[in-house]
């Protein structure tokens, strides 16, 4: 019989161009991304796979479970008075109740997140902010994570103290019981398991500003990305 | 089927060739293709929560679901490397020679998207040999973006963002594809049985790799 005459390598040029694709893909996905968001939309762009569901990020091992009644929020540095303030403590006072997108600086938005918690300029009024204080530090519960705020951006009133997500109590993969809210900023602003509060007389960069993110997390304008502003 | 008898039969493949079946995967080859297949069915499972928040829901244990996902998506090449590397591995190395290489009426099939007809089918079709080289290819794009996002303290950020990109769309056509595979496999049954089985008749030879059989017996 004649040899079958198996000549081309499709084979290996079909691994090839997937190969390059994937590598081109995680070098330049994110204008890609970008790109195909706006030419589609945010309608439409939320059915892309790259759309608008969340991400869950950890930076340890596994999460911190917290007992909702075991939970507390320090808050100490430069303060009139230190609070260790539970559950009950921070659901008694005044209510703030958002609706946002929550946009991540890795490309994909949720679109129209509720959120509902404490003004986070409460907070520090409860405590008393000392003169010398200028910016706050943000610790997770999962003993790894840090973030900053200036003063001025923590008196915000889009800022806030989380207990609630998708209308309802914060789950753990989502940083509850309790998690800082930060609207205008990146995602990685808005701190899981928040356990301390401190008032310091400068910023300290946050954990994810250590590894290159920008410290002042603007939506569109930092970390060198252009997304639509948050609605 | 007319092989049924035959189908337990351990026989070499020389004598197999001249008997009422041949042997089409071996047991290194069927391993090979069964241990992947369990890694693509954990990865996909695991994936479904870890993606969608409403079967996270239902699940739970998302560290532990992550875990699962992360070191299956790592164990992703050994199945193939093992069985590529030792003296075992010589019928898969053959065979993946064969899937490489296209004959010019199969180039055709490819350029006209699967519409011509292949008078003289190999072992392997030309929609196996493609599905084939795609897994390989996807193996090695979900490893490399999967790493970048489990492991991002090495590379620049804005690589994080491109992972997530490669990642979720790979996944989605990964997904597609690897359904139209089970969903052909369960309609062609008799060589979804020579997965397991090891062998096929001649008498489907003759239908269905006309070009593999007349090597054989050639």
């Amino acid at each position: 019989m004649p040899e079958p005459d198996h000549r081309v390598p499709v084979g290996r040029r079909v691994l090839l161009a997937m190969a390059g694709l994937g590598i081109a893909g995680i070098v330049a996905g994110a204008k890609v991304q970008g790109a195909v968001g706006r030419a589609l939309g945010s309608g439409l762009g939320g059915y892309l796979p790259g759309g608008d569901r969340f991400r869950i990020y950890t930076i340890t091992g596994s999460f911190p479970r917290i007992a909702p009644d075991a939970y507390r929020l320090s808050v100490s540095g430069l303060v009139g008075r230190n609070l260790a303030l539970s559950l009950a403590d921070l659901r008694s006072m005044p209510k703030t109740s958002l609706v946002r997108d929550f946009q991540c600086v890795t490309g994909w938005r949720v679109p129209s997140v509720h959120w509902a918690g404490v003004r986070l300029a409460d907070v520090l009024d409860a405590a008393g902010v000392h003169p010398g204080a200028a910016a706050l530090t943000f610790d997770s519960y999962d003993g790894a994570d840090t973030e900053s705020l200036t003063l001025d951006q923590a008196r915000r009133p889009d800022v806030i103290v989380a207990y609630e997500m998708l209308g309802g109590p914060i789950t753990t993969a989502h940083g509850g019981p309790v998690r800082l809210y930060v609207a205008p900023m990146y995602g990685y602003k808005s701190l899981k398991w928040l356990s301390n509060v401190r008032l310091v007389e400068s910023v300290v960069p946050g954990f994810w500003e250590r590894n290159g993110y920008s410290v002042d997390a603007w939506v569109g304008a930092s970390n060198g990305r252009s997304d639509p502003p948050i609605k | 089927m007319s092989d049924a008898s035959a189908a337990g039969a351990p026989a070499p493949a020389s004598i197999a060739a001249h008997g009422t079946s041949l042997v089409r995967f071996d047991v290194a080859e069927r391993a090979a293709h069964w241990a992947n297949a369990t890694l693509f069915l954990v990865l996909i499972a695991t994936a479904l929560p870890l993606y969608f928040p409403s079967i996270e829901a239902a699940v739970g244990r998302r560290a532990l679901v992550a875990d699962i996902h992360t070191w299956c998506g790592v164990a992703l090449p050994v199945p193939l490397a093992v069985s590529l590397a030792g003296p075992w591995g010589a019928r898969l190395r053959h065979d993946l020679r064969r899937v490489n290489r296209w004959s010019a009426e199969e180039v055709r099939w490819l350029r006209s998207f699967g519409t011509r007809r292949i008078t003289r089918p190999d072992k392997f079709s030309a929609g196996q040999k493609l599905y084939a080289a795609f897994t390989a290819g996807a193996i090695l794009v979900m490893l490399a973006s999967g790493s970048v996002l489990r492991w991002f303290g090495p590379f620049p950020l804005s690589f994080r963002t491109g992972a997530t990109f490669v990642h979720d769309v790979l996944a989605t056509v990964i997904v597609v594809v690897v359904s139209a595979h089970v969903a052909l496999a369960v309609t062609h049954p008799t060589a979804l049985r020579s997965m397991v089985t090891g062998r096929v008749s001649t008498a489907w030879a003759r239908r269905h790799a006309v070009a593999w059989l007349d090597e054989q017996s050639g």
